[in-house]
């Protein structure tokens, strides 16, 4: 690892090490941030994947009866049972903070007091296998919802977690060994700096007493 | 208050509308891509996308990867499940772990 390009000197020193200092401290509080980043990543990942599970096999099934109502009914008569739906679904959405990351937190809220009031036709012209569609895709909407909230959680984490793991890398591997490794070096310049002065000194009084009483020692 | 959109071919989305989501059918990415822009932009916090969709416009899904919203969530459509959504779990996985741990 390449020293940095300083001075020797005292003050720069100081300010080193108090980079170290900092640098060591960010160090832990993010090893500390990935850490916690990583297990609730884990948990929601892992919930992630069942609800997706579920979801794509409700509406595989949905889906079935979809095409079933589809070959029973005209496409027309279809379309009008479908053209003006007298439910509508909202969402609020709030904003959580997880370790800095801002997950959003859906809350559904139907436009009609019923929430179950999803039949938007009447049932003398539609067939049976059309209400049994819809009803399992009502049933399979509030995990849709759910895994809608959890999936991009997980993005949004997944991305903060490369982030800070890089980080902590930066630090670990590259910032704090630099900052070690150039105090060493100014610090032992420093001291060569002193003994040379020391041997300096002695020639000098030796040179100086030489001159003044003509003896060697 | 935000509302729900789901985007794909007419058939795998129909159903949706008469639970109350917003439906766009969409053939082909370049139509895709444009409805997509305009949800984007309006009060839309959910878009359910079919999977064979979302796998033509997946560049353009890229964009909204790092907004908090609007989430964008692929689903699979009427002729069947490509196992794309299920992909994208672990390529989360990958890229928070480093390997696929869950598989």
């Amino acid at each position: 690892m390449a020293i940095m390009n300083v001075n020797p000197t005292r003050m720069e020193l100081t300010n080193l090490k108090r980079k170290l200092v900092t640098a060591r401290r960010g160090h832990k509080l993010l090893k500390d941030k990935r850490d916690e980043l990583m297990r609730i990543f884990l948990e929601k990942v892992r919930e992630n994947k069942e609800l997706r599970k579920e979801v794509e096999q409700g509406i595989a099934q949905a889906n079935t009866a979809m095409s079933v109502a589809r070959c029973v009914m005209s496409d027309k008569s279809l379309d009008v049972a479908l053209m003006l739906p007298t439910q509508e679904m909202y969402l609020n959405v709030a904003e959580k903070n997880v370790m800095s990351v801002m997950i959003p937190a859906f809350d559904v809220k139907f436009r009609t007091a019923n929430e179950h009031d999803i039949y938007s036709y009447g049932f003398s012209e539609t067939s049976g296998e059309l209400d049994i569609a819809v009803k399992a895709l009502s049933d399979i909407m509030p995990k849709m919802i759910r895994l809608a909230e959890i999936e991009k959680s997980c993005r949004l984490m997944a991305d903060e977690i490369e982030k800070t793991r890089r980080r902590v890398n930066a630090l670990e591997h590259v910032m704090i060994p630099r900052y070690e490794e150039t105090i060493k070096y100014i610090s032992m310049k420093l001291d060569e700096n002193e003994r040379s002065t020391t041997t300096r000194l002695m020639k000098v009084k030796d040179m100086m007493l030489n001159e003044a009483h003509h003896y060697n020692q | 208050m935000y509302k729900i959109a789901a985007l794909g071919d007419k058939d795998s989305i129909y159903g949706f509308a008469s639970l109350g989501v917003n439906i766009f059918p969409a053939d082909g990415a370049a139509e895709g891509t444009k409805i997509l822009r305009g949800l984007a932009e309006a009060d839309y916090a959910v878009i359910y996308i079919t999977e064979q969709l979302a796998a033509e416009m997946s560049a353009e899904l890229e964009r909204y990867a790092s907004r908090p919203l609007p989430a964008i969530i692929p689903i699979p459509g009427v002729r069947g499940n490509t196992g794309l959504g299920l992909d994208n779990v672990s390529k989360f996985v990958e890229k928070a772990v480093g390997s696929d741990i869950l598989s």
